[in-house]
């Protein structure tokens, strides 16, 4: 009985083990559940976008008439919307180059060992590490019109009156200023991280090497140190890039977009014609002006990703 | 002597810089933990140094926050979202992550960085189709939408971070693996999974607690109280019209930050590399 079992047994096994042992099968059959799921809920969704954008589509009307380009035309001609085009640009760029020099400095700071480093490191890591929406609500506790502990200090200081205390969040520019530099708060950690991580990379006999051949300390920063671990912080500076510029939620949960729409971004815009007023079609629009920007984003971070050496 | 006054000096001015870095990262969550422990009538004071408590600490907040709120509810829904999506995760980056480093040749590279890109597309572009297909599948104002939804970001991200763990490990040990009679699929599971557990687990607390960062979805997908994850919970759902409960809110989101402090700290190297696309050694 078993004799005749067996070779059907090791037949059916043989067969399934020629299918796993061909490389390329077993390779297509594992990378295709990750590729799938991409595909149905980032690429079909974005195709659905770019569709809504070109529709009269909203919640109470959902016909998906298509109207070319109208939507576009329409949110150019919105003065509100070109306002928020450039919020998103003034808080993107402004919170970067915050995050940049004082991530610069930070990570200067963290190179040279002392004494308590470690814990220094684990402290200054916090507000990346810490989901941003906790964070911004503790930020706008302490932007608070009444009870700010920023204008007690100040007060306590002898440096303004109570009487002409800054209103933080309800004074246009102040808002502004304030989004602007918690997102560099939250994103200066990663900046250090990154200036940190090139700079170990760089190997210590290229700086000896300068050193001996006479030069100084910004020669070998600028000219030696710089240029080799320009690619990582070239990748650092693309995500920060790409997650201010779509962000949605320090905006959100900090000024609301306000006051009258002094710090509107795009993705709040979105949000709020999108989602809240169930306008999907403008909405989409809305959202898609950020496509250019990723589109030059990925570019260059596919030249770095292709040059990266150390 | 002048030496020693300008190493002073240094040092002073060193120190001093740190201790405005550390400052201005830590400050904000002293804040949380201060206010989180004050009384209301010490809280809303303008006179009251704010730094110190003026009357005795108080619990109350945080027994307000367990008893009175949904609190709890958020917590465990949170957990449930980050458990579903981690097994998610793993299911397809492990197999994709392995499979683009080991199977696929210089194709494999390519299509790596085709998915990873698919992480920089930003969920203020996606959440309008996705707000839809979320309703489409009866998942409208539930927490599933999330543990759909979720893994859209956290497999283009392990995969990137796997794949780069996996490049790492020697064939050699694979190759003795078939040789000895194990098939590649038994290489992969018998050998390649167990040699990298420490990047499997890194995938897990990264997964687990970019699922505790992520805001955009959450508040698009999900409105009612009891479906909220903790971020959302405790930033939108303990104001009552205007009034902020201040207290309760801080301490919320203190207990909320904790969990995922501790983790980033302990992964962050590795974190790193996986960002730079292993360029750092």
């Amino acid at each position: 009985m078993a004799v005749i079992a067996e070779p059907v047994a090791t037949k059916s096994v043989s067969r399934l083990r020629f299918i796993l042992d061909r490389r390329d099968v077993l390779g297509a059959i594992f990378v295709s559940p990750a590729i799938l799921y991409v595909l149905l809920l980032v690429g079909l969704p974005f195709l659905l976008a770019v569709y809504y954008s070109l529709s009269a589509y909203t919640i109470y009307d959902p016909t998906w008439r298509f109207v070319g380009l109208a939507n576009f035309r329409q949110i150019l001609n919105n003065p509100v919307f070109l306002e928020t085009l450039g919020n998103t640009f003034l808080f993107t760029f402004g919170s970067q180059l915050l995050g940049l020099v004082l991530g610069k400095f930070g990570a200067l700071l963290l190179l040279s060992p002392f004494p308590g480093r470690k814990i220094v490191r684990a402290l200054i890591i916090l507000p990346w590490a810490v989901p941003i929406a906790l964070a911004t609500v503790a930020w706008q506790w302490m932007f608070d019109s009444l009870y700010s502990v920023i204008n007690w200090t100040m007060i306590a200081l002898g440096l303004i009156e109570r009487s002409d205390a800054p209103n933080w969040l309800g004074n246009p520019h102040l808002a502004m200023l304030c989004v602007i530099v918690v997102n560099a708060w939250r994103f200066f950690p990663f900046a250090i991280v990154i200036f940190l991580a090139g700079i170990t990379a760089v190997p210590q006999d290229v700086i000896d090497a300068a050193t001996v051949d006479g030069a100084g300390f910004w020669r070998r920063n600028y000219q030696i140190i710089l240029p080799m671990i320009l690619p990582i912080v070239a990748v650092g500076l693309i995500f920060g890039i790409v997650f201010t510029f779509t962000d949605l939620s320090i905006v959100f949960l900090l000024t609301n977009g306000g006051p009258v729409n002094a710090t509107s971004v795009l993705g709040f815009q979105g949000f709020q014609v999108g989602i809240l007023s169930g306008d999907i079609s403008h909405g989409a629009a809305i959202s898609l002006f950020m496509l250019p920007v990723l589109l030059v984003v990925v570019v260059v971070m596919l030249r770095f990703i292709r040059r990266r050496e150390i | 002597m002048t030496r020693f006054i300008k190493n002073a000096f240094g040092d002073v001015s060193f120190f001093g810089a740190v201790a405005f870095f550390v400052i201005l990262t830590a400050f904000p969550f002293y804040w949380m933990v201060i206010t989180s422990l004050k009384e209301n009538s010490d809280l809303y004071s303008v006179e009251n140094i704010p730094f110190w408590f003026n009357e005795a600490p108080t619990l109350e907040h945080y027994r307000y926050l367990f008893e009175q709120t949904m609190f709890v509810r958020w917590l465990i829904n949170s957990l449930v979202i980050g458990v579903c999506v981690v097994a998610i995760t793993l299911l397809t980056a492990v197999p994709a992550g392995y499979s683009l480093a080991r199977l696929g040749g210089r194709k494999g590279e390519a299509l790596g960085i085709g998915i990873f890109l698919t992480y920089l597309v930003p969920p203020t572009l996606l959440f309008l189709p996705l707000s839809r297909i979320v309703a489409e599948l009866g998942l409208q104002n539930s927490m599933w939408s999330l543990v759909l939804v979720y893994p859209t970001f956290t497999i283009p991200f392990c995969t990137w971070l796997l794949m780069g763990f996996f490049k790492a490990l020697p064939r050699e040990i694979e190759e003795a693996a078939i040789v000895d009679g194990c098939s590649l699929f038994g290489a992969f599971i018998k050998m390649a999974i167990p040699l990298s557990l420490p990047a499997i687990l890194t995938v897990v607390i990264f997964t687990f607690t970019l699922t505790l960062q992520e805001f955009v979805y959450a508040l698009t997908f999900v409105s009612s109280t009891a479906q909220k994850p903790i971020t959302l919970g405790v930033t939108t759902d303990l104001v009552r019209g205007d009034i902020f409960f201040w207290g309760e809110i801080m301490a919320g989101a203190l207990l909320a930050s904790i969990p995922v402090a501790i983790a980033y700290n302990l992964f962050l190297d590795r974190f790193i590399s996986g960002i730079t696309g292993g360029a750092v050694k």
